[in-house]
């Protein structure tokens, strides 16, 4: 770690890594990437790693089209020797109200107006897609072949060790304590390492994002809210699309590796930093789970962990700038759907930093559409 | 005397060799957690009882400090691997 840089990214996980990447890919490698534990310690390390296209709201179906283009070969992308275990499965998502039903018809013609292949099936194609799955009280679903599932950990390896290479330092078991700002604008941020000068800061702490910004003096309406998971031991493959429904705040998916993942999203979870696992959440998922997969009765829980989603009001990111210290970035607030558009945020960010042009206005996401009341708004989450 | 790193298993769940972890050190990651993370050592059934001492012990001698010194992972639950299906019968209906 120098004592100065062009720009100093905060946060080693999938956003931090992959804006340093995209950065140094546009020539600005004097980049520096802090993380206060190792790479993917935090919610990119903890989250569901599911990558999707069928989105209801037409800016996040385009991140997650284009990012899906660069998952499918991340490892040729960012020159990666390991392999990044993109499966892609699908995704089925299964509707147990009228009202869901409905939205997903206009999700339908929203995605097909976009090129996404996805398209309804009935009860009987629900069957075809997974056989032992419990119809009772369905819709209907809705199915796309191309979502799937990636290795967290090494999409982030990935993009991490390619900024290396063009010459991005990263500083591990780093913590930011403060910044200075001088006449408005951005001068360096204080670690526990060291004071390291900045022309840009890069505010890419997802759940921790709004603390980091006030200090700063930026106020931002993001909220950390604890999201669990649990996974089973490996047994042979019995299912290949990721189940999620909406209704029902759950999702579930067989790795490649065998293992089963599955999360439940307690619609009453308080906003907290907590990251504790519970033995109530352990329960309340086995039961919301199996009660639709009850084929997966049998199989047994090795592991269960916690992590933060990024909430936004409308849960879309929030990319935008500091009023009271210019070149203080903060790209956060993915609210549970980082990981998966993380690839084409990054190009987002790079190209305007390098002020280069995007099909895709960076303004759109900035705190301004709450000021004007402007929201992007997504119905379709977890 | 033959390098027999390849054929001793660390981590018996997820079949990692001494030299998978020799490897992953030598490609700068230093943590426990990390090695689980690009590994899957610790990952498996067991959750790391018997990899996790050894990961801890090849790290303290690669970089020179005690095995205390050495960060461990978070001790996750359930204690012992327990079927979704007990699980599930346990829940009481909001």
């Amino acid at each position: 770690m120098k004592n100065a840089y062009d720009i100093v990214i905060i946060g080693g996980g999938i956003m931090g890594c992959s804006v340093a990447f995209e950065l140094a890919k546009n020539g600005r490698t004097d980049v520096l990437i802090l993380e206060q534990e190792y790479l993917t310690s935090g919610a990119t390390g903890r989250c569901g790693a599911g990558i999707r296209q069928q989105w209801g709201s037409p800016l996040n179906a385009k991140l997650a089209v284009e990012s899906t283009h660069i998952f499918e070969n991340i490892e040729e992308y960012t020159g990666y020797s390991g392999s990044c275990g993109l499966n892609q499965g699908g995704y089925l998502l299964v509707a147990y109200t009228e009202k869901e039903w409905a939205q997903f018809q206009k999700n339908l013609e929203l995605q097909h107006s976009l090129g996404i292949g996805s398209f309804a099936v009935d009860l009987d194609g629900i069957k075809e897609i997974v056989p032992h799955i419990n119809t009772e009280g369905m819709y209907g679903a809705c199915f796309n072949a191309k979502d799937g599932h990636a290795d967290p950990f090494h999409c982030t390896y990935a993009y991490a060790k390619g900024a290396e290479r063009y010459g991005v330092d990263i500083a591990t078991y780093t913590k930011v304590t403060g910044f200075v700002t001088e006449g408005g604008r951005i001068k360096a941020v204080e670690t526990d390492k060291g004071t390291v000068q900045a022309n840009i800061v890069i505010n890419c702490t997802g759940g921790h994002a709004a603390q980091m910004a006030s200090l700063v003096h930026d106020d931002l309406p993001i909220k950390p809210e604890r999201h669990q998971i649990l996974i089973t031991e490996p047994v042979a493959h019995i299912m290949n699309p990721m189940v999620m429904s909406f209704h029902r705040h759950f999702y579930v998916q067989q790795t490649p590796h065998g293992s089963v993942i599955m999360g439940f999203g307690d619609p009453t979870e308080p906003v907290s930093f907590n990251i504790r696992a519970s033995w109530q959440y352990l329960e309340e998922n086995a039961y919301v789970v199996t009660k639709t997969l009850p084929a997966l009765r049998e199989l047994r829980v090795v592991r269960q962990w916690a992590g933060l989603y990024d909430m936004s009001p409308d849960r879309y990111p929030i990319i935008n700038q500091a009023k009271a210290a210019e070149g203080f970035w903060t790209i956060a607030g993915f609210s549970g759907h980082g990981f998966m558009i993380a690839p084409r945020v990054a190009i987002l960010v790079a190209n305007h930093l390098a002020g280069k042009e995007d099909s895709i206005d960076i303004n759109l996401l900035s705190t301004e559409r709450y000021a004007k009341g402007e929201l992007l708004v997504e119905p379709s989450v977890v | 005397m033959q390098n027999k790193d390849t054929e001793i298993m660390i981590c018996r769940c997820e079949d990692i060799t001494r030299q998978q972890v020799l490897d992953c050190i030598a490609d700068g990651y230093r943590t426990i957690d990390e090695i689980k993370r690009v590994t899957r050592a610790g990952m498996g059934p067991c959750q790391g009882r018997t990899c996790r001492s050894l990961i801890a012990f090849e790290l303290s001698r690669a970089y020179g400090v005690s095995m205390e010194e050495v960060l461990m992972p978070t001790f996750r639950p359930p204690t012992v691997p327990i079927s979704l299906g007990t699980l599930a019968d346990a829940y009481i209906e909001k």
